[in-house]
């Protein structure tokens, strides 16, 4: 067979004609339409709550500790009855997460012992200054569930004694 | 007299620009279909903004001449690749005489002109030195293999190119673009008779025009970008703008010699119309040079110039021969 037989170009051609004109194409035109993201796939951190709106993080830094790129910093304060925040002992009253540190391994998450931080499905995380990059715990906590209030929250005294919260298996 | 053929080069050379501008468009939007996407649709309309975009970009970049380029030659480069391909654009007819508000106008500058053919052949052969000079004159090494290659492969297609031009003229007895036009008008379009001078004229035009398959020279995973590598800015813009022009009016010249040029339907009571059907005629044209880009590989280099002395030389000449016959045979 000659390499200089058009046969098979021919053929060819007509191969990429049928694809232009049959085929659809499988552009997401992207602000619009956007792909979703598999169950576990780990973007952008989020400071989960408790069904009645107390916050999940108790500020032991567990997190922290356990980032391999330095990238999370957490202050604790005390919980008072007037003012709780979490269901235990202390709060995380300073959480920051330096973005630009983070590599999105998830290692907080698995360190965490009341499943409080979780990294979430939010991928567009561009920023123009660079002040921007570092993320404080009001923009990673989550909005309070639907029928409860926001943090702080006035409790009776007596009801959360415990210093660590009960923990439940996960599921 | 003097205004009548200064603004039809005015008119000619705003089509040739604008004509630019739509082609890389269509070519995104086309090649883009082909590969199963979309295409730019984002600045305006379907995309149709996005030539200028890109011309507002271009004007804006800086311009690096390199150090040790030789200044007269790096510049006057992109001017000789540009200016044969507009040149080319003075001898397509785009339709026979029609009124214009009182005065009859010749659609075309000079469709009569009765060396037409020859003019089309020697000015073609002027933008070699473009590539030639801009491969030189950059001072690096892999922009003057580029050029060299470019300028090789130029001349050895010029030659097929050439001898393909000889059978319209053998059919209409005459070089004049018109009178091919009018002879055609007459039979039939000449690309039924002269269907292997067709296939043969078209691959020659697309290794003149550095088209894919034959673009070794501009190949980027080649060569970086060949002879334009050290090109930025304006520079490179005008180099583009030369291959697609060359590629515009190569095309409306195909479309004249072999799909009957202005010719169509209703041409004859309305002679405006000329111009309708010879863009469509160029679109469609286009449109296969921009198939064949989408679906072939590129041609190694020495396999691109035995094609063109070897196998496409020779079916050139055979087709002269053919024509003789085939004129004979119909009575053309």
């Amino acid at each position: 067979m000659s390499i200089y037989n058009p046969l098979p170009i021919i053929k060819g051609m007509w191969t990429t004609l049928k694809s232009a004109l049959f085929d659809k194409t499988v552009t997401l035109q992207y602000p619009e339409e956007k792909r979703t993201m598999v169950t576990r796939f780990k973007g952008r951190h989020h400071l989960r709550r408790y069904d009645n709106g107390l916050e999940k993080c108790i500020g032991c830094a567990l997190c922290a500790a356990a980032c391999p790129a330095d990238a999370i910093f957490v202050e604790a304060s005390e919980n008072t009855d007037q003012e709780r925040f979490s269901p235990g002992e202390r709060y995380a009253s300073t959480y920051e997460i330096n973005l630009m540190r983070c590599i999105y391994c998830g290692y907080c998450e698995d360190a965490c012992p009341t499943e409080a931080i979780q990294l979430g499905h939010d991928y567009e995380l561009a920023y123009t200054d660079k002040r921007d990059s570092i993320i404080t715990r009001i923009g990673l906590l989550d909005a309070p569930p639907e029928g409860a209030e926001g943090t702080p929250q006035e409790v009776e005294p007596g009801v959360f004694t415990r210093s660590i919260p009960v923990m439940e298996d996960p599921k | 007299m003097i205004w009548e053929w200064v603004i039809k080069s005015i008119i000619i050379f705003f089509v040739c620009v604008i004509g630019f501008a739509y082609t890389t468009w269509f070519e995104r939007r086309f090649l883009a279909r082909i590969q199963v996407r979309v295409g730019p649709n984002r600045a305006g309309w379907q995309g149709l903004l996005q030539p200028i975009a890109d011309a507002v970009k271009l004007i804006f970049k800086e311009e690096l001449i390199p150090d040790r380029a030789y200044k007269f030659a790096f510049m006057l480069a992109p001017v000789l690749t540009m200016a044969p391909a507009i040149i080319v654009m003075g001898v397509v007819p785009w339709g026979t005489e029609a009124n214009f508000f009182g005065r009859t106008v010749e659609l075309g500058i000079s469709n009569d002109l009765n060396v037409a053919v020859l003019y089309i052949l020697s000015v073609t052969s002027i933008a070699v030195y473009g590539i030639v000079l801009a491969g030189w004159s950059s001072n690096n090494k892999y922009a003057m293999l580029g050029g060299l290659r470019s300028t090789a492969q130029m001349i050895s297609y010029e030659l097929t190119l050439g001898l393909s031009f000889l059978p319209p003229i053998m059919v209409a007895q005459s070089m004049s673009m018109g009178d091919i036009v009018a002879k055609q008008q007459e039979s039939v379009w000449n690309f039924i008779p002269l269907f292997t001078t067709a296939i043969v004229f078209f691959i020659a035009v697309l290794a003149e025009v550095n088209r894919a398959p034959f673009d070794m020279p501009e190949a980027e995973q080649e060569l970086v970008a060949g002879y334009h590598t050290e090109y930025s800015g304006m520079k490179f813009a005008l180099f583009f703008m030369g291959e697609y022009v060359k590629m515009f009016s190569m095309s409306a010249v195909f479309s004249t010699l072999f799909l009957g040029g202005f010719a169509g339907p209703w041409v004859n009571q309305i002679p405006w119309l000329g111009l309708l059907w010879l863009l469509l005629k160029i679109i469609f044209c286009l449109g296969i040079m921009i198939w064949v880009r989408a679906t072939l590989p590129r041609f190694r280099y020495d396999r691109l110039m035995k094609f063109g002395w070897v196998v496409l030389l020779p079916f050139a000449l055979v087709n002269i021969l053919l024509t003789a016959g085939v004129i004979e045979l119909f009575s053309l």
